[in-house]
């Protein structure tokens, strides 16, 4: 075991797994954390807490991470290169490690201008695959990027993140590859609503036998309403869901739309967990976590599996 | 080039309170090439300076000067014989050729008539773009030609990130993602290879980062 999380038992068993995720509160209020980790609870074998997404600023992930621990659900701390230096980020792994933090995603973050502060200073020191090939490093090898030995190496499974509907498409692949040959452990797609470039994408993969490398969890977001798929489609960059998604959700009358985002949610977790080569499921109900046990149970992921801790 | 922009002529117009007696000095370097800070401009802003100074009824003596550069000691000495007869010097040079000057004639107040911008090239008539930050360690042989610290909004040396849509930015739909532009020329120069490596983490020590950079060229010296 590389780093002893419960997720990466899990995976390593050959379960399908399954990971959701807590965006901290835009404030110091616990509550707020503890509120969705209770939603969270039982429901998955790891939860991802949000680094300031979208460069609005909220509670550290690090801080959101320790709650969520202490509420009884296994964290996955988010890290972006966006808002540290090489200094801060060596600093954070440990200190996140000696905390019990086992499960690392690398990002490169949202660029600044789309947050509250848009006349900050980004840093972006290294890359988020620079990232990845960090906390290996540290991991590993036991020693700071620097070449000093460390004392006690920070134990993560270190993850990334890919987006197979950005552009260019053809270097998305290869882009993958990178992120394996710089040590990650586990992927989270973008959530993906187009399954014809979905499943293009994971034969792509499996062609250079990149899922054999690496475990990939398929990221799916349950939409709320017509309104929601058209506003996400026309305004967030790299999210494509393709018209006749959009058409089954906006057909249903305006109450039965949530109900509908739902049952669409649960059958592409059906249908990714068919597929060749995805090992879980990331499902990001965004600010919807009560909903989490009714979709994942509707999968029939529930109960989580227990693996020797 | 250093490229700039003129600043507003209320902040100059403010600036220039105290004084009645001043010097406006252009360059005839890139700033003249940019057309913000050469001979001409020199005309133009004392012009607008002392009708606003007119009609404000407060009257300003200006003496236009253009130095052939402002970042060189020779033609900045040029001015030593007459600086000292006015109140401040007003520099529509860009930041380097107003320091420069400022070093040199330690009690004259030295003004920016200019905003600095950036080193880069004119993309049409009226139009200039960033090309280059002066990182100190080029890799442009690898990237195609396109450089990933300056094109990419978030400087990465694995691009393109998550954002890039359609060839554009997520930071704008008018910037061009640099990683696209990479990709595009590697493939047209047939070397996808490049993007495949790995990128080792880059030492900003030799970008601004490693504090004011000075270059000595022991040949030359």
């Amino acid at each position: 075991m590389k780093s002893g999380s419960n997720l990466e038992k899990v995976l390593a068993a050959g379960h399908f797994a399954v990971t959701a995720e807590c965006g901290p509160p835009r404030g110091a209020n616990p509550n707020k954390v503890l509120e969705k980790a209770e939603h969270v609870k039982g429901n998955v074998d790891a939860c991802n807490v949000t680094d300031n997404q979208t460069s609005v600023v909220r509670m550290s992930s690090l801080a959101g991470c320790i709650l969520v621990k202490e509420s009884g659900t296994e964290p996955l701390l988010q890290m972006v290169v966006r808002d540290r230096n090489r200094i801060a980020i060596q600093s954070d792994l440990l200190g996140a490690s000696a905390l019990g933090v086992r499960n690392l995603l690398c990002l490169s973050g949202d660029h600044q201008k789309f947050g509250d502060d848009p006349q900050a200073k980004n840093v972006f020191d290294i890359d988020s695959i620079q990232l990845i090939y960090l906390a290996k490093m540290m991991r590993d090898e036991g020693i700071f990027p620097s070449g000093d030995k460390l004392e006690g190496a920070p134990k993560f499974y270190i993850g990334c993140a890919v987006n197979p509907f950005a552009d260019p498409y053809e270097i998305r692949v290869a882009r993958l590859k990178l992120k394996v040959d710089a040590g990650a452990d586990f992927v989270q797609t973008q959530c993906i609503y187009n399954m014809d470039i979905f499943k293009q994408y994971m034969e792509d993969a499996k062609k250079q036998g990149l899922h054999e490398r690496v475990k990939i969890l398929a990221g799916v977001t349950p939409l709320k309403s017509a309104g929601m798929a058209k506003f996400m489609n026309r305004m967030v960059a790299g999210i494509d869901i393709p018209e006749d998604v959009i058409k089954r959700i906006a057909d249903e009358p305006k109450e039965k739309q949530a109900a509908k985002g739902i049952e669409m949610c649960i059958e592409q977790i059906q249908e990714v967990k068919e597929m060749e080569g995805i090992a879980g499921a990331h499902v990001m109900a965004i600010e919807w976590e009560e909903k989490l046990n009714e979709i994942i149970g509707g999968a029939g992921l529930l109960p989580r599996p227990a693996v020797e801790q | 080039m250093i490229t700039g922009t003129p600043k507003p002529i209320e902040e100059i117009i403010e600036m220039l309170e105290p004084y009645d007696n001043i010097i406006v000095a252009g360059c005839f370097g890139c700033v003249t090439v940019c057309r913000v800070g050469g001979d001409k401009e020199v005309q133009i802003l004392s012009s607008t300076v002392r009708l606003a100074r007119e009609a404000a009824g407060k009257k300003i003596k200006i003496k236009e000067v253009c130095l052939e550069r402002q970042c060189d000691p020779e033609y900045v000495e040029l001015m030593r014989p007459y600086v000292e007869d006015y109140q401040a010097v007003l520099s529509i040079a860009c930041g380097a050729g107003i320091q420069f000057m400022a070093e040199k004639f330690s009690v004259t107040p030295l003004l920016p008539g200019i905003n600095t911008g950036f080193l880069g090239v004119t993309e049409r008539q009226g139009e200039w773009a960033e090309r280059c930050q002066g990182c100190g360690d080029c890799v442009l042989h690898l990237t195609g030609g396109i450089c990933p610290v300056t094109r990419c909004a978030k400087s990465i040396f694995h691009g393109p990130c998550g954002g890039s849509v359609h060839g554009t930015c997520e930071v704008s739909k008018n910037v061009t993602c640099g990683w696209q532009l990479i990709i595009d020329r590697l493939k047209s120069l047939d070397q996808m290879e490049n993007y495949a490596k790995l990128k080792p983490y880059k030492g900003w020590d030799k970008s601004r980062d490693g504090g004011p950079r000075r270059i000595i060229r022991e040949d030359m010296i």
